[in-house]
């Protein structure tokens, strides 16, 4: 896709009168010489391993070979409780699913990385129950959110040794923000905004993982990513700009990544992963 | 990146970059080895050298030499699989200087033959492999590439470029290294389309060069 701005993704798709989705779709028969048929197939075949990977999570069978993570996503998704909202708790469990079926070695789907495998699914197959959407309307999401992991990947490679989670968990719940909008109906306008709003309220998240593992705390946390996400969604959709712009904040994510200490990135050496639990559970599992 | 490699790719957990990323780096070793193998050696540098155990990336990297493509489950059982073919393998880690944090250097050899690479796992499973043996290269496995070997003379491109162009082949892109002039070049040829045995074989034919590889897209 030749876009490196979303601003002037945001432009095009006011100018044609269509969403987003439309726009990647199109970039992308260009650049691959596929017909429109083969992409969203070859979409559809990455949704149906997400939709896979949440189920087999929601059973809550499985569990990582330390034992440290798993069956969380079950407990969420059977609490009975009317507090809470059931698209939140849906979203939350979904996510969660994805992320326990990730760190015990099982089939997912990188959007954008495994560690952050659960945000964009769990957002996206959520929706798609509560509201009862298309499965199509699922697949144009799913481009809308890969269109705008593109623009980042073009100014920053997404991955917690270069970027921190910010890079990896604050982009997914960016693009499932946006996703999200296009899903329920916003402009292009509100998925720029979402996507503003998520991804600059993750800045400076540091990749400090327990033992170096991708469990603790990137399993649930892709669960806040996904809430996260939501919430920068409603407040696009009920007209709530981001006074940064989008592009601004993804360059403020790759400036801030590049002043994030080192060992603050995916080094296991800092935060989280030197807490006197987690020095146990290293030197438990002889990591 | 295009759409597909941000949402994709469909692979086994845990890790993009050290899992998937890693896999992928010891597939192209499988490929550009292209056969029997009888030891392995694997060294980790920076951040891999850290996590290498929990992120599966020692399972990883032996699944893509024996040939298991991502999302096959068989990554799980890769290190039974390696003794079962009776190939001996290690693991150490290295300072790599100024290499990406997640860097690899894999060597492969039997009893004729040793592959020296030097690749690095970028994000979101993407890789980049940076030295073959002596010679610097650039090959991202989005393509399907061609590596070529010749001798630093003029013509030499343009006898390669032109069995290319009557077979049709169109090049996305084009890097050539030397390491000392009139000596020997490394080309990497990037294409849109399949190149087929007959075409290495016209290529192997011309004076000057010296080995060609061919490497299938792993994306």
């Amino acid at each position: 896709m030749n876009y490196s701005k979303i601003e002037d993704l945001i432009k095009y798709a006011n100018m044609k009168e269509e969403n987003i989705s439309e726009i990647i779709i199109n970039c992308e028969m260009e650049e691959s010489n596929r017909n429109r048929k083969e992409i969203i197939d070859d979409m559809r075949e990455r949704y149906s391993t997400m939709k896979k990977a949440i189920k087999r999570g929601l059973k809550g069978e499985i569990k990582s070979i330390t034992g440290l993570t798993g069956g969380d996503a079950k407990k969420i998704y059977n609490f009975e409780d009317n507090m809470f909202n059931n698209l939140y708790q849906l979203i939350i469990a979904a996510s969660i699913a994805t992320s326990e079926v990730n760190a015990s070695m099982g089939k997912i789907v990188g959007a954008p990385t495994a560690g952050s495998s659960g945000i964009i699914p769990g957002v996206i197959w959520s929706l798609g129950k509560i509201y009862n959407l298309k499965e199509k309307d699922l697949l144009l999401a799913l481009f809308t959110a890969g269109g705008l992991g593109e623009i980042v990947s073009k100014k920053t490679n997404l991955s917690g040794a270069e970027g921190g989670c910010q890079a990896e968990c604050g982009v997914a719940s960016a693009m499932a923000a946006g996703a999200a909008v296009e899903l329920l109906g916003g402009r292009p306008n509100m998925v720029s905004s979402a996507f503003a709003l998520a991804l600059k309220n993750l800045l400076g998240l540091t990749c400090d993982p327990v033992a170096g593992l991708v469990e603790i705390p990137c399993v649930k946390r892709n669960g806040f990513a996904a809430s996260h996400a939501i919430t920068a969604a409603f407040m696009a959709l009920a007209g709530v700009k981001s006074i940064i712009p989008a592009d601004q904040v993804i360059d403020a994510m790759c400036d801030t990544g590049k002043l994030m200490p080192t060992v603050l990135k995916e080094r296991a050496q800092a935060g989280l992963a030197v807490t006197p639990t987690a020095c146990e559970i290293s030197d438990k599992f002889g990591i | 990146m295009g759409v597909f490699d941000v949402i994709g790719p469909i692979m086994i957990g845990p890790s993009s970059s050290h899992t998937a990323g890693a896999q992928r780096i010891g597939l192209m070793a499988h490929l550009i080895f292209n056969d029997l193998i009888k030891n392995i050696e694997v060294y980790f540098h920076g951040s891999f050298a850290h996590t290498y155990k929990g992120h599966g990336t020692d399972r990883a990297i032996i699944a893509g030499i024996l040939g298991i493509d991502l999302g096959d489950e068989k990554i799980k059982q890769s290190l039974d699989l390696v003794k079962k073919k009776k190939i001996s393998f290690s693991f150490r880690t290295i300072d790599l200087k100024d290499a990406h944090p997640n860097s690899v250097k894999i060597i492969l050899s039997n009893d004729n033959k040793r592959l020296t690479m030097i690749a690095s796992s970028i994000g979101g499973g993407n890789i980049i492999l940076s030295r073959i043996n002596e010679y610097e290269v650039n090959i991202k496995g989005k393509f399907f590439t061609l590596w070529i070997i010749h001798k630093d003379k003029p013509g030499q491109i343009a006898f390669i470029t032109s069995i290319l162009e009557k077979s049709e082949i169109n090049i996305a892109y084009m890097s050539v290294f030397r390491k000392n002039r009139g000596k020997l070049a490394s080309s990497i040829i990037e294409l849109d389309q399949n190149v087929d045995e007959k075409i290495i074989n016209l290529l192997k034919k011309q004076e000057g060069i010296k080995d060609i590889r061919f490497i299938p897209s792993l994306f």
